[in-house]
């Protein structure tokens, strides 16, 4: 049986589990281990980086023995759309205002899902742009300014 | 009869029309504010705290503890229609609580939640003022090796609800242990995993979690596997439970909150901890297993009725021996602090009016939230009948704010959009972020009594099985764990025979 790895769910769950637990504790090195009496800041990352990177290497290795494969990855548009959409809206409340951003953040959102339609989305943008503002900001009292920078 | 005598002075400080009117304002806004998909009961009360500043303190400590009824049960109506938990403790409530609204029931596990939930309410109001101090003198018995038992015992318990394999869900507890260690270390100063990002000092905000992990998560595999996405029942049937739910939810809430009133009052177990055993002793009485997960009504009316349960005793820590046993503790207890109270065994000598007056006014609250959720259930139910395309642009707007309004911070924005990729990613994988998530919880409590109890024992870990109560939590640990085992080896066995 030829073993198939692009496709093999253990495989890369074990994989992703090592890479963070020995990424952890190659970073806890930076940090003083200490003893049992006295464990220093670096002891439990250590100690966790290395039960996970074990735990990793079971599924791994379990991965490789029963090669079960990913049934449903995530669109990758949607992933990238909906994340690119919470990041530029960071960027946009802090340089340019509260207004900018969450028109930018409901409209490019509206955009990941199927049924995209211009205009709905538009009214959509306009609609939660008003619902936010006023129970956030008019309501709640967040202070947050509209508008900056102009 | 100095037990009457207190209550009578709690309902005289908490009936007064000004103190009532807190409560209900607190109630109605912790709702409307929790309800919103995204938005857990600690962004709820971190926004609403401002509100509670100018007001004389009896009345903001009640004000408060409406709004986290409120936010509670918000969030388990949110778990229920669109499968967000707003925190760990309604993960639960989304197992059954989401399948029995797909099935058309949305109406009946709302109102179930909201009786369980005034039920679980009741009761705990009567244990706080008959057993509060004495409780407290149990728990103040307590010391890290307890501590860190009861806690491993709630991290195995939390591997019985990833579903799948056994190694996998460890793995994830582990996970979550890690990411919980980001942040400066309270005995030595030194700043983990921050990366040089000031805001990472702090550790990773339990919001950005489940926001990023679930809220995001959830939506974008939605969208990517549309055709997945079963559509609710156009006919939503009752909104009402029927006598046979009644029936059957009765075991289940009275078992939810006699272990939420013992579990809660356990200051560094979280209400997670007592609906995941709530869950999962009702999994254990059920006659039919498999009907959980599906539906089963039993998977709400427990749960529900153990976090209430667990989060009214949560006072009890808090206002006796000043330690928040949870982050919403955690902020009611700063909003304390900023009314010039300091918590902790004077409180109930000191200001008699707030402890009872708070005391009693939990029972209002629950009264209040009761009365406010059965008619609003048709309310909430409508929200479904809004096309997802709608819906989810509004969800992604709601939690962002969710996120950013905890600390006015644009790099929590983006620490939430890493956790959306690696939540895609564990989902694909399989690998589930529930025990992930108690064991970020957890984490800090840990290390702390780990570390805190082999210093005193000069680093014997025999400690942990000479104290009795601790050896009886890890007893049960290793039990739970080796029951857990079991089944996954009959299922390897079962796939090999495939």
């Amino acid at each position: 049986m030829k073993l198939e790895l692009r496709n093999n769910k253990d495989f890369w769950a074990g994989l992703l589990l090592i890479g963070m637990g020995s990424g952890a504790m190659i970073i806890a090195r930076n940090y003083r281990f200490g003893g049992v009496t006295n464990m220093g800041p670096g002891f439990f990352p250590t100690v966790l980086g290395g039960l996970l990177t074990a735990f990793g290497l079971c599924i791994l290795i379990m991965g490789l023995l029963r090669n079960v494969k990913i049934q449903r990855g995530p669109s990758l548009r949607v992933l990238i759309t909906l994340m690119g959409a919470l990041i530029l809206f960071g960027i946009l409340l802090e340089h340019a205002g509260f207004l900018p951003a969450m028109v930018t953040l409901v409209f490019l959102s509206a955009t990941a899902g199927r049924e995209f339609k211009v205009r709905e989305a538009l009214v959509l943008t306009g609609v939660m742009t008003f619902i936010m503002t006023a129970v956030f900001i008019w309501g709640l009292g967040l202070p947050y300014p509209l508008i900056k920078g102009f | 009869m100095e037990l009457f005598h207190n209550l009578i002075f709690g309902f005289s400080v908490a009936l007064t029309g000004q103190n009532l009117l807190y409560c209900f304002v607190g109630c109605l806004l912790g709702t409307l504010i929790g309800v919103l998909p995204g938005i857990g009961p600690l962004a709820t009360i971190a926004m609403l705290l401002p509100l509670t500043y100018n007001v004389p303190p009896v009345a903001a400590i009640i004000m408060l503890a409406g709004i986290y009824y409120g936010a509670m049960y918000g969030g388990s109506t949110t778990s229920i229609l669109v499968n967000l938990p707003g925190e760990t403790a309604s993960v639960i409530t989304c197992l059954d609580g989401y399948q029995m609204a797909r099935q058309g029931r949305a109406g009946a596990a709302l109102a179930i939640a909201a009786l369980g939930s005034f039920f679980a309410g009741t009761v705990c109001t009567i244990i706080i003022s008959v057993f509060g101090p004495p409780l407290a003198n149990m728990a103040l018995e307590f010391a890290s090796p307890e501590y860190f038992s009861l806690m491993l015992m709630g991290l195995v318990t939390a591997t019985v609800l990833g579903h799948g394999s056994v190694l996998k869900s460890l793995a994830m507890v582990v996970m979550g242990l890690l990411l919980s260690t980001v942040g400066t270390d309270i005995f030595s100063n030194v700043d983990r995993f921050s990366f040089g990002i000031s805001e990472l000092l702090d550790g990773i905000p339990f919001v950005i979690i489940a926001v990023g992990v679930f809220a995001f998560g959830e939506i974008v595999s939605n969208l990517s596997n549309p055709e997945e996405r079963v559509l609710f029942t156009s006919k939503m049937g009752s909104l009402y439970p029927t006598r046979q739910d009644l029936k059957q939810s009765v075991g289940p809430v009275m078992r939810g909150t006699a272990l939420g009133a013992f579990l809660g009052v356990l200051p560094g177990t979280t209400p997670s901890i007592a609906t995941f055993a709530s869950y999962v002793l009702e999994t254990k009485v059920a006659k039919d297993v498999s009907r959980f997960g599906k539906g089963a009504i039993e998977g709400v009316a427990g749960p529900e009725a153990a976090n209430n349960a667990d989060a009214q005793c949560k006072f009890i820590p808090m206002l006796t021996l000043g330690i928040p046993a949870s982050g919403t503790m955690a902020m009611i207890l700063g909003a304390l602090m900023i009314q010039g109270i300091a918590p902790g065994p004077q409180v109930m000598t000191r200001n008699p009016d707030l402890f009872w007056g708070l005391i009693a006014s939990m029972w209002c609250g629950n009264l209040m939230l009761l009365l406010l959720n059965l008619p609003l259930i048709g309310l909430w139910v409508s929200l479904l009948k809004v096309p997802y395309r709608f819906l989810f642009p509004a969800i992604i707007a709601f939690a962002a704010i969710g996120v950013y309004s905890t600390k006015s911070v644009a790099v929590d924005l983006y620490v939430a959009a890493l956790f959306g990729i690696l939540g895609v990613t564990w989902r694909m994988l399989d690998l589930s972020p529930i025990p992930m998530l108690l064991g970020f919880v957890l984490g800090p409590f840990m290390e702390e009594n780990l570390r805190r109890t082999l210093q005193v024992s000069n680093g014997n870990l025999g400690v942990f099985l000479t104290r009795p109560i601790s050896l009886a939590f890890v007893i049960v640990s290793a039990l739970i764990l080796m029951v857990m085992s079991l089944p996954a080896i009959r299922k390897k066995r079962h796939q090999i025979g495939d």
